[in-house]
């Protein structure tokens, strides 16, 4: 039934409970809209159709005022817009009230790109949530204000930096939805993209379960890929030699690179760690300096991982690689399921 | 070509002047040290018409990128998108900064404040000037500060201190303090200065109708134009020097390093919101209130008929002033703010549309009856009629808080505030420019052409807007540099309004152009208004009035009667403090 109203010329698919709160009100207030529209357009065009100036035609006396009729136009206009108001008011409250036993995950938003952290640890660059369950995200910004926004959700909520804002809200129907940043956030604002997806609840359990040990069991290349592509890295970094707002990442590893104080420095273990989490401190000549820090929220073995991604599309890193067979889950594995403070 | 070819003998308004306002002295200096409202008006004209000029063609830009979702300029997509957000910067500052908020006010205000209190100048002429020259000084400075960066961000060109600004017109931190690494501070420097020059009218502009009203010019017999500067200046004073306070706080943070909105630095982003829009919530009013007071010249005298209402007009364009301070919140329903707060705004912003809707009412019964004509003028104030409904109707949306979640930052704004703040406004600064272009050159303008232009621009601007209300409530958001392909089919829908609407709009220029030159030499009245600036030549002399004409009903037209030799309305009988009415002889 609902794939019948779905994608209607107005509104996206009503995807979640709070579009059943927003619609309705949406779409009383453009039947009011259309009205008075109507109306004004209509009596404007009958009015210079009317009374036109031609050959022949006067102007007629008529009042030049009429408290009764400007009252009317007053008091029905007061009267709609309170109702408007009262309605408006009471779907916000609906949306605003958080119920006791939503399920809880936090969002990090930084420029550009969105980091989901589940209950378990496990993060993830994509949104996943079941179905038919309130969902309480509880926002914050590392760096600039952004905004979350799943237009089929009819929600919206800034990330502030220095606050945690948390807003809720309950799927009713399976599927892959748009996330976007509503909020002017810089350079790549519109890329500042992802999804959500909607399981089934016996699904969403399985596929967090899957996907935390999925990342446990990935070698530190692989491990080191995967973060490369989720924590929003590829926003500004290529995997190539293409530059991007940062440089190409591609044989970066191992070579000398040239700052832009004039120095030049070899990009070893030490220098790849300090340009993730303190990347201020050593610019690459010709690049700003744009890059939010990741401290605190990659964990040493996640940095180790990245080393290692970097060290395999370097050609200037000869020794062997890890492999998956070679490596103890134990040992080398990047475990996704510490808690972050 | 042929104004000064006049003769000497100036017997009456209908006559020609010898020696009018833009002959009087000549020179450079004589235009730029001048203490003449009017010079200082037509000056004005020139430099917000090229501010004009220059946020539309940033309009054109902008709408071209968004043809495709890919980059269509420089095809590097980092490179690109940071070319759109200068580009887009700059046509919001510009055009709200420039030309939207001083357009109405310090060019037709200016010109016709004086002349419909019958008074010589206004009450402190050389603060006017001061006034000017803060704008041009704050204007350049701006405009080099933005320019600069899109030559970077496009060609790689380096201007001396032409930073740039990426932070769209509103200026949010902490991407502004922290993260932006472009001219914030010279940027806000000009936006500061030009602030000066909008505060500086704001007190001239009441001091004059306090002061210099004539004999038989009770506050309730002052022409609704009056009205609307008057309010508007009320705001000026009041709210502009809090974006002042704002931008020397944004200053001192960048600059300095005192943490107010950073929270890196202890601070609180969304208090700049508050500051910011404490501000700029009015200035949507500073914008609107003198388009209004347009409006209500505009109907009257083209329906040659009274105005309807006249009390509750003046009276809501103080409601709205006052009003407006109380409504600024309804910018952060989503930031953070308290639920609390946010129904307050909701309520608050609710009460805003009705003094606004009540206009609508009394201008649409202005109608009634009315011997209507369409000149251009008038379809200027027709389309404004229209488009300030579908503009101010779909407000309610915005302000209803649970609708407002969805469509707040997305192409529903924009389309809502392009309807009100560019449809509206711009439709009543073209058809105020029509209907007081003979006044200010003594030129008439083509009508058949001024006609066609209107309808253009009409067409191309519901093209451009209309489609993105759609775009908007189907989740489009604002400031994307590209964009899902599910949304192209608005975007290039929009880009080709705006096309069409560039044309219109160079059929306007080209249609003021051939008035300059060959345009038919102006009566005093050639629509047969009853407000003062019409009782003397066209131009006015360089002090206005020979005489001070004494003021009656300013919307009684019934004593014009139109003279077809001289293509002006004459005043039967003549009137006091009027001077006889001779038609000129035709050549």
């Amino acid at each position: 039934m609902w794939r019948v109203l779905a994608n209607s010329f107005w509104m996206p698919e009503r995807a979640s409970t709070h579009a059943e709160t927003v619609d309705p009100l949406f779409y009383f207030i453009l039947g009011l809209c259309i009205f008075f529209t109507a109306l004004i357009v209509t009596l404007l065009v009958v009015f210079v159709l009317r009374y036109r100036h031609r050959a022949g035609h006067q102007q007629q006396p008529s009042p030049s005022h009429s408290t009764r009729l400007e009252l009317t136009w007053s008091i029905i206009p007061t009267i709609l817009v309170l109702i408007i108001f009262y309605y408006g008011f009471r779907g916000y409250l609906r949306m605003s009230v958080v119920p006791p036993n939503a399920y809880r995950i936090d969002v990090t938003a930084r420029m550009w790109n969105w980091q989901f952290t589940y209950p378990n640890g496990y993060s993830d660059g994509t949104l996943h949530i079941p179905v038919d369950t309130p969902i309480l995200l509880v926002m914050r910004s590392e760096d600039v204000i952004h905004s979350l926004y799943v237009p089929a959700f009819r929600v919206k909520r800034d990330a502030v930096p220095g606050r945690y804002n948390r807003f809720w809200f309950q799927a009713r129907q399976t599927g892959t939805f748009d996330v976007y940043c509503a909020e002017y956030c810089g350079t790549n604002h519109s890329q500042m993209l992802t999804k959500v997806v909607v399981h089934d609840p016996t699904d969403f359990q399985k596929w967090l379960v899957e996907a935390a040990e999925a990342e446990n069991r990935l070698d530190p290349v692989a491990a080191g890929r995967k973060l490369f592509e989720g924590r929003g890295c590829t926003q500004c970094h290529s995997s190539g030699t293409t530059k991007l707002i940062g440089p190409g990442l591609q044989d970066v590893f191992g070579s000398q690179v040239r700052l832009a104080d004039g120095s030049t420095v070899l990009a070893e273990d030490n220098y790849i760690r300090d340009s993730i989490l303190h990347p201020q401190k050593q610019i690459v000549a010709g690049y700003g300096g744009e890059m939010p820090s990741y401290a605190g929220s990659l964990t040493d073995r996640q940095i180790d991982a990245i080393i290692w991604y970097m060290k395999s599309i370097s050609k200037h890193h000869q020794s062997p690689l890890p492999s998956p067979a070679a490596t103890a889950p134990t040992t080398q594995s990047v475990p996704a399921t510490v808690p972050r403070p | 070509m042929s104004t000064t070819q006049a003769s000497a003998a100036a017997a009456g308004p209908d006559e020609p002047a010898a020696d009018n306002y833009l002959t009087h002295r000549r020179g450079v200096r004589s235009w730029l040290l001048t203490l003449d409202h009017k010079r200082i008006a037509v000056m004005y004209m020139v430099a917000i018409l090229g501010a004009f000029l220059l946020g539309g063609i940033f309009a054109v830009l902008v709408r071209t990128e968004l043809l495709t979702p890919k980059p269509v300029f420089l095809g590097n997509a980092a490179r690109e998108w940071d070319l759109y957000n200068h580009l887009f910067t700059l046509h919001g500052a510009v055009m709200v900064f420039m030309f939207v908020i001083p357009g109405i006010p310090a060019i037709m205000g200016n010109f016709v404040l004086p002349m419909m209190l019958g008074a010589k100048d206004v009450a402190f002429p050389r603060l006017n000037l001061l006034s000017f020259h803060l704008y041009a000084l704050g204007g350049l400075f701006f405009v080099y500060v933005l320019l600069g960066g899109v030559l970077q961000a496009a060609f790689g060109i380096h201007l001396p201190g032409g930073f740039g600004l990426d932070t769209g017109w509103t200026f949010y931190t902490p991407y502004s303090t922290g993260k932006s690494i472009t001219g914030v501070i010279p940027a806000t420097m000009g936006a500061f200065i030009m602030g000066f020059s909008s505060i500086l009218t704001g007190v001239n502009f009441v001091a004059s109708i306090h002061m210099l009203r004539p004999r038989g010019m009770t506050w309730f017999r002052m022409p609704l134009f009056l009205w609307g500067l008057y309010a508007t200046s009320i705001i000026q004073i009041l709210a502009t020097p809090v974006l002042g306070i704002t931008l020397l706080l944004l200053l001192a943070e960048r600059a300095l390093g005192v943490g107010i909105f950073d929270p890196a630095l202890g601070g609180d982003p969304v208090l700049f919101q508050h500051f910011f829009w404490f501000y700029s919530h009015p200035a949507v009013y500073i914008m609107i209130l003198p388009a209004m007071g347009v409006m209500s010249e505009l109907v009257p005298t083209f329906a040659r008929k009274h105005i309807f209402g006249y009390r509750f007009i003046a009276y809501s364009s103080i409601a709205i002033a006052l009003l407006s301070f109380l409504v600024w919140g309804h910018h952060m329903f989503v930031s953070g703010q308290s639920p609390l707060a946010n129904a307050i705004f909701s309520l608050l912003t609710f009460s805003v549309s009705i003094p606004s809707a009540i206009k609508v009412f009394n201008w649409l019964a202005t109608l009634y009856k009315g011997d209507i004509r369409l000149q251009t003028p008038m379809l200027y104030a027709l389309g404004f009629l229209v488009l300030f409904t579908v503009g101010g109707l779909t407000g309610l949306f915005l302000g209803a808080l649970a609708t407002n979640v969805p469509l707040h930052d997305t192409y529903f704004i924009v389309a809502h505030f392009h309807y009100v703040m560019m449809g509206s406004v711009l439709f009543a600064f073209l058809g105020g420019m029509y209907y007081w272009w003979p006044k200010f050159f003594g030129k008439m303008v083509d009508d058949r052409w001024g006609r066609i232009a209107a309808l253009v621009v009409f067409v191309g601007f519901n093209l451009t807007f209309f489609v993105q209300f759609v775009a908007g409530s189907q989740g489009m958001p604002r400031r994307y540099a590209s964009y899902p392909e599910k949304y192209r089919i608005y975007h290039v829908i929009s880009s080709i309004g705006a096309y069409l609407m560039a044309v219109g709009l160079v059929m306007v220029a080209l249609n003021w152009w051939h008035s300059l030159r060959r345009g038919r030499p102006a009566p005093a009245n050639p629509w047969g208004s009853n407000t003062l600036e019409w009782r003397t030549s066209s131009p006015p002399p360089h002090d206005n009035f020979a005489k001070a004409p004494e003021a009656d009903d300013p919307y009684d037209v019934s004593a014009w009667r139109f003279d077809q030799a001289s293509g002006g309305w004459v005043h039967e009988p003549a009137q006091r403090g009027f001077d006889v009415v001779v038609p000129p002889t035709k050549a």
